[in-house]
């Protein structure tokens, strides 16, 4: 072999490579304005919740009764409710436990199926029983469980979450499991197996990165649906402690007072289908730009 | 002459269908039909065939890609025929693949300097970075890739460049035998010529065997020593290419070599040699396989399986007639 | 049109495609994928298209077919004249008429061409029914006598299967008698045979040949290989790069190719039965990679592979000169190559 002087090759740094990835997410929103719309409108709402104790508003807890059910004036926007608790510090604050909600259980839900996936996608043993048991999973209507889990475990926001991933993990198993058995028979594995690389090595080099872009998607859809179903949970007294301004919550304070102050029930609504709206045009987007097809087009 | 370095005696690779509504076996696929030959140490054997005559699965069956159902394979000596995955991994050191489609093979998601790299790690997991970064640039250079594309992603090559990277990753850990499964069938005819090249000159360096599998006759005759054509699952002629092309013994390459197209206008010839289709593979034909379409067969061929014996020093033929 | 003129070279064009520019534009710029390309077909006449991925000869055929999606496509100029009709001006309801009825295609796959959820004979009859207006029962008549051009046995049980049950020599031949079934006088083939075994392919090559000896359909035969080429074409067209770089009837190309591209693909292609010895000689090579077609240099494309290369060629791309007997091509130093042997 031919030894001329190496010139090594820089390594990319660490930081380096995720300039790059940052430049390249940034290319992928200018390109999918539906994508960059979706976003903007998530941004705006989590800064509008989280960011709700520096703005100077009252506390959403602090009850004045000689306040109550107030119409919105300069004092509170929104109006108040039937404890004359502001209602715009109440939608807002309510917005944080409707967004940790989405994305925990977006979060633990995908990690969960990812690992679950790619197993029984890899081993024919493992993978018999487990779907087996993911079928039995899915048969149950998911927010019934949900309800039925929370009941079991009384209401907080952890159970909220952990109630509301399990009936989400059985979809997100067949998911990656689909893309495995895909990927299986690709080249570019049999080649890992043929070059000598071991079964759990193929699995995280070469098979996990490849599901990442239909799983991302899917993240966005559980996200969407974890809002909803956290608010239909609480609305029916199965989900966050009443005590916890949620969207949930609020609106089903609001019911007994619908004909006193519509904007109870309204302005949560509003802020829930706006954020519902936004995971998913973000969602729709990432799909789009994460297809390859979409790539190669001119 | 030394012990040959890869053996194939009688493999046999039956797919089987399932069908109805228990899933019971419904009939088999007879891929690879008792498929026997050698390869000696800096040989090339060529196969050859047309789609679905077994070539590609007797390359996947003998790198244990897929599991015979029958016969025995030796590499070096040693039965691998029914060793496990993990008892595969000593082996597949000695043994490399190069694979037809050079954009399915590489991973897109990785650089190509860890895609050359992927076997060094499993071989020699305790060299350092340095050290497999200066053997994966030295790799570079023998295939003629340049060093500056090591942090690339396989998208960013050509085709042929695609094919060197997969000649690097199969080069990266000095194998002895390297099953090429149509490594030029998916390139441009000039890029073509620019692989076989580098094939051949590895060759005369690393004294390397190649198993070279591919559907073009001439690429074939360019590259190989000896020829096996294959015809339905089975091996009908094998002999060292000259007698191959200047003798043929089985109708079948007969027909073969007459309906490959030359590159000259003043020799254009009748064509149409063969009439009808490759029958399929789940319900050959019994006796010969070829006797569906050969213009010679006879009586015999419709219930006996001609063997391949030896017509000429060296030449193998599966016919009754010769 | 009943009485086709013969196959002489002298007889009017059925086609005319002239200074033709497809472009596509892109995120990374302009794709020239044909660059002013001209060339006439005459009836009767099978006019080979060569050359190597990304030359533009498949973009060519789709060109003439009106098939090239505009936008991100657009004919940036030429025009393409059949029977004195420009169709480039033509709206797409008049192409539509032209096109499979007088022009008519078949591709390289004919699995993905052919609707796999309807028989045969459905497919067959449909175009039948579209085009020449006939009833469904002289149009399945009609779909039969097809069949038989193409020799598939059984006409009647083809005609009731679909496209699974053929073989991919059988579904090649199907498509062919789709094509044929108007009668066209233009056959746009891409790549035919290039999913084909060697001995399906064999049969496939007679066929087409047989056809235009029938009926004087003048066929485009689009393909990578040069043996198909030397056995079917009467004229071979050669493109690099989108542009046409020679021209020539079949055996003064083969005998005496004025582009050192040309010359270099014939010399890169193994010869079957030219070496029976050993394995030591090695193929000529054409070194280095196609351009990038965003990116062509403002001098021959073919400049950085080039064996000859002068600055001249860096600097002006060399028009299509005549070089012999019916014989175009592009080359500054055509004059100046060495005496050719295969």
């Amino acid at each position: 072999m031919t030894h001329t002087p190496v010139e090594r090759p820089q390594d990319p740094t660490l930081t380096a490579r995720m300039s790059e990835a940052a430049a390249g997410a940034w290319d992928a929103l200018r390109r999918n304005p539906t994508m960059l719309f979706g976003l903007s409108v998530l941004v705006v709402m989590a800064v509008l919740a989280f960011g709700a104790p520096l703005f100077g508003l009252p506390e959403p807890m602090r009850q004045n009764p000689i306040n109550r059910l107030q119409d919105p004036s300069a004092a509170h926007w929104f109006g108040t409710d039937m404890y004359g608790r502001d209602l715009l510090s109440r939608v807002l604050h309510g917005g944080q436990i409707s967004l940790v909600v989405g994305l925990s259980v977006a979060a633990l839900a995908t990690s969960l199926g990812l690992a679950i996936g790619l197993v029984a996608g890899f081993s024919r043993r493992v993978d018999a029983v487990v779907m087996r048991f993911m079928d039995a999973l899915m048969s149950i209507p998911s927010i019934l469980l949900a309800i039925a889990l929370v009941s079991l475990w009384g209401s907080s926001v952890t159970n909220v979450i952990i109630a509301l991933t399990i009936p989400e993990v059985p979809r997100v198993v067949r998911l990656v499991r689909s893309v495995v058995l895909m990927l299986r028979d690709q080249t570019f594995v049999q080649a890992a197996i043929a070059c000598g690389t071991s079964t759990p090595r193929i699995l995280v080099r070469h098979i996990m990165p490849n599901t990442f872009p239909p799983l991302i998607v899917q993240a966005t859809y559980i996200c969407a649906q974890a809002v909803i179903f956290e608010a239909y949970l609480s609305f029916v007294g199965a989900g966050t402690p009443p005590e916890i301004p949620s969207w949930g919550n609020i609106m089903a304070e609001g019911r007994m007072f619908f004909f006193q102050n519509f904007g109870i029930i309204m302005y949560p609504g509003i802020f829930l289908a706006i954020t519902v709206f936004a995971i998913n045009t973000f969602g729709d987007g990432l799909r789009d730009s994460l297809d390859p097809r979409m790539k190669r087009r001119f | 002459m030394s012990a040959p370095i890869l053996e194939v005696e009688n493999l046999t690779k039956h797919f089987p269908l399932h069908g109805g509504l228990l899933q019971r076996e419904v009939g088999r696929v007879h891929a690879v039909d008792g498929v026997s030959f050698t390869l000696a140490r800096g040989e090339t054997l060529g196969l050859v065939g047309e789609s679905g005559c077994g070539k590609s699965t007797t390359g996947k069956a003998i790198l244990k890609l897929t599991d015979p159902t029958s016969g025995t394979i030796r590499l070096k000596g040693v039965d691998i025929t029914h060793l496990s995955r993990a008892q595969m991994f000593p082996h597949r050191r000695v043994m490399q693949v190069i694979f037809q489609d050079p954009y399915a093979s590489l991973n897109q998601r990785m650089r190509v300097k860890d895609i050359v790299a992927e076997p060094l790690g499993n071989y020699e997991p305790d060299s350092s970075r340095a050290e497999r970064l200066e053997k994966i640039a030295a790799l570079f250079d023998r295939v003629g890739l340049r060093r500056d594309a090591l942090n690339r992603f396989p998208h960013e090559f050509s085709g042929g460049q695609r094919q060197r990277l997969g000649i690097a990753r199969a080069l990266a850990v000095n194998p002895e035998v390297i099953i090429a499964d149509e490594p030029v069938s998916a390139l441009d005819v000039s890029v073509q010529a620019q692989v076989v090249n580098l094939m051949m000159d590895l060759q005369a360096e690393f004294e390397l065997s190649y198993l070279f599998i591919a559907h073009d006759l001439a690429v074939v005759q360019h590259i190989s020593h000896r020829i096996g054509v294959m015809y339905l699952g089975r091996l009908v002629e094998l002999a060292p290419k000259r007698e191959l092309f200047r003798n043929p013994q089985h109708p079948y390459t007969e027909a073969l070599l007459d309906s490959v197209p030359v590159p000259d206008p003043r020799r254009r010839r009748k064509r149409a040699v063969l009439r009808g289709d490759v029958p399929s593979p789940i319900n050959p034909p019994k006796g010969c396989h070829f006797n569906t379409r050969c213009p010679l067969a006879f009586d015999r061929c419709f219930h006996e399986a001609p063997p391949l014996r030896e017509v000429a020093p060296g030449h193998m033929a599966a016919c009754h007639l010769r | 049109m009943t009485l086709s003129p013969p196959a002489v070279p002298d007889t009017d064009p059925v086609l005319q495609v002239d200074d033709l520019r497809t472009w596509f534009d892109t995120r990374d710029g302009v794709v020239k994928a044909v660059e002013g390309l001209s060339f006439d077909l005459r009836p009767g006449e099978i006019l080979g298209v060569v050359g190597e991925s990304g030359c533009g000869k498949s973009i060519t055929s789709l060109s003439i077919m009106q098939l090239v999606p505009t936008p991100p496509g657009r004919y940036a100029s030429g025009a393409i004249r059949f029977k004195g009709r420009d169709l480039l001006r033509l709206t797409p309801a008049e192409m539509r008429r032209i096109r499979g009825n007088e022009i008519s295609m078949i591709f390289q796959d004919p699995m993905s061409s052919l609707n796999p959820v309807l028989t045969v004979g459905d497919q067959l009859t449909e175009a039948i029914v579209l085009h020449q207006g006939l009833d469904p029962r002289a149009a399945t008549a009609r779909a039969r006598e097809m069949l038989d051009l193409v020799h598939i046995p059984e006409p009647e049980r083809r005609l009731r299967e679909y496209p699974h049950q053929l073989s991919g020599g059988m579904r090649q031949r199907v498509m062919i008698a789709m094509a044929l079934s108007c009668n066209p006088q233009v056959l746009i083939a891409d790549e035919p045979t290039t999913a084909l075994d060697v001995t399906i392919q064999a049969q496939i090559l007679g066929l087409m040949e047989e056809i235009r000896e029938k009926l004087q359909t003048a066929i485009i035969l689009i393909t990578h290989d040069l043996g198909v080429v030397a056995e079917m074409a009467d004229r071979v067209l050669v493109m690099y790069a989108g542009r046409k770089v020679e021209e020539a009837d079949v055996v003064e190309l083969f005998e005496r190719p004025q582009h050192p591209y040309t010359r270099g693909l014939m010399r890169s292609v193994p010869r079957l039965g030219a070496d029976g010895e050993g394995s030591a000689t090695r193929l000529a090579e054409i070194p280095g990679i196609v351009p990038a077609l965003t990116n062509l240099p403002a001098g021959c494309a073919f400049a950085d592979r080039c064996a000859f290369v002068t600055d001249r060629c860096r600097a002006e791309y060399p028009p299509l000169v005549p070089r012999g007997p019916r014989h175009l091509a592009a080359c500054w130093h055509s004059d100046t190559l060495p005496e050719w042997t295969a």
